[in-house]
């Protein structure tokens, strides 16, 4: 039985091998790491700094969950906290409670580190504001600091501020969503507000872009809108998505459609797409490489004629904010990589059978673009297909 | 008879059904028992050289028929066949 608390200490680590910070960071840093390093510091401290490359498993769940983070008991384990004590502690809990072969403690901890001048990461710091905000998602283990953090930095580009898009903004804001970039050249209408809930009556004749824009930073301040009052087409496509994580399309018309498709796989950015009509919406997610692009679904559009009206059709108001609902879930699980997401699946919703029908969608493995090496295809063959833009001219995406 | 379902671009060749009922042993017997009872969606599901159109995909439950055996492939009277178009419609 120790006298004393160093008493006690000092018999635990003559047991326990130690390892010098700097082995610490070669094993770190080599191309499969022959250790697993654990930070056991509380939640706090692991918050304000830790060893890039380590784990945390706080000292008061080491029992509960180290099984789960190093399930073979046979791996090298090496433990750390700030100064070398409580790690000391845990590893005679690991060697004698758990069963661990190859425990070791770092010495000096966190401080030596430091002292050392080896790297360390700082996680990203959420204001108490954003703690209330997002609490809802920090309590969902799928999601928690870290996905929140993640959806913040991240930036999605919603091609259309129209009835799909505006259901996407407002969730996707409301998600903190950090960057949303929106293309849209049209004004709001009065027409368009049977549906398009992310404008208002006050701004009938405003573009569509700026009130997107001015409604999104009403309900959360953290998101950075960016607008492109354009619209997307073969000289500015590749500028304006190429630094997005995800596109949202609701493009309706077939040349964009192909552009968007080529571009998008070019760039290996996932699109998430629906359409509607009347009572009835598709929607899936074209990411490049894991499942079928586009054109892998449909190599060659319709000719104009036996097209799909691309003039004004009706629709039920709220069958957008269903759909784009359903591509704003999409969206997240894809930043989140949580999730089945719908990737070689499509989704059809019937609103009055209230029928949701999923397809299998597959690659095709002689499909003109994503069967091929993304940095072959060429400017001049994106979008491209028989002559196909006097038709639908006049049609924003 | 199998059931078809008709999606809604091509509901005003069948009168605004959703669904209509079709005979045939095989997926292509299926189609153009649709396009003899509907003439209008003969033009929408097949070209001048009777194959099915590329811009339609069908499927037979949730699986593309050009995995199974296109056209050719046997249809049972349970089975319910998907007729899809390509669609670019709406941002609405």
């Amino acid at each position: 039985m120790a006298t004393n608390f160093q008493d006690f200490l000092s018999k635990i680590k003559e047991r326990i091998p130690e390892v010098d910070p700097q082995e610490v960071q070669d094993i770190l840093q080599s191309d499969e790491p022959s250790a697993v390093v654990v930070d056991v510091r509380e939640q706090q401290e692991w918050d304000e700094s830790h060893i890039p490359g380590a784990v945390h498993v706080p000292r008061g769940y080491l029992e509960q969950r180290i099984l789960n983070t190093i399930p073979d008991r046979d791996s090298r384990v090496i433990l750390y906290c700030q100064s070398g004590n409580r790690s000391a502690i845990a590893a005679k809990t690991l060697i004698d409670e758990l069963g661990y072969m190859h425990v070791e403690n770092m010495t000096g901890g966190i401080t030596l580190w430091k002292q050392r001048q080896l790297p360390i990461t700082i996680p990203f710091q959420f204001s108490d504001a954003q703690r209330i905000r997002y609490s809802r998602h920090m309590l969902l283990p799928e999601v928690g600091p870290g996905g929140q953090q993640r959806l913040l930095e991240s930036k999605v580009l919603m091609l259309g501020a129209g009835g799909l898009g505006a259901p996407v903004g407002l969730y996707l804001a409301a998600a903190g969503v950090g960057t949303l970039g929106i293309v849209d050249d049209d004004v709001v209408d009065a027409s368009n507000l049977q549906r398009q809930v992310i404008h208002d009556t006050e701004r009938i004749g405003v573009p569509k872009v700026e009130s997107a824009k001015q409604t999104i930073q009403k309900l959360n301040p953290d998101v950075d809108v960016i607008t492109y009052p354009t619209r997307i087409n073969a000289d500015n496509i590749m500028e304006i998505i190429k630094d997005y994580d995800v596109v949202v399309d609701g493009v309706d018309n077939f040349p964009t459609r192909y552009l968007l498709n080529d571009a998008s796989v070019r760039l290996g950015i996932p699109v998430v797409s629906a359409s509607i009509l009347a009572f009835d919406g598709q929607l899936t997610v074209f990411k490049p490489f894991d499942g079928p692009c586009y054109r892998c679904l449909y190599p060659v559009p319709p000719p104009p004629e036996l097209a799909p009206s691309c003039g004004e059709n009706g629709v039920l108001g709220v069958l957008p904010g269903t759909m784009g609902l359903l591509q704003a879930t999409e969206v997240i699980k894809l930043l989140l990589g949580i999730g089945e997401p719908l990737i070689g699946r499509l989704m059809l919703y019937d609103a009055l059978a209230e029928e949701f029908t999923n397809l299998n969608i597959r690659r095709d493995p002689e499909c003109p673009i994503c069967s091929r090496e993304p940095g072959s295809i060429s400017d001049d063959e994106m979008g491209k297909f028989p002559d196909y833009e006097a038709f639908c001219t006049g049609v924003t995406v | 008879m199998a059931v078809v379902k008709i999606p809604p671009v091509l509901r005003s060749a069948t009168g605004g059904d959703k669904e209509v009922s079709a005979d045939g042993n095989t997926v292509g017997d299926v189609l153009r028992s649709v396009a003899e009872n509907h003439p209008d969606t003969e033009r929408q599901l097949f070209g001048p050289d009777g194959g099915l159109n590329r811009y339609v995909n069908v499927y037979l439950n949730d699986e593309d028929v050009r995995v199974l055996e296109g056209l050719d492939t046997a249809v049972e009277d349970a089975d319910t066949v998907m007729i899809l178009p390509a669609m670019a419609g709406g941002a609405a």
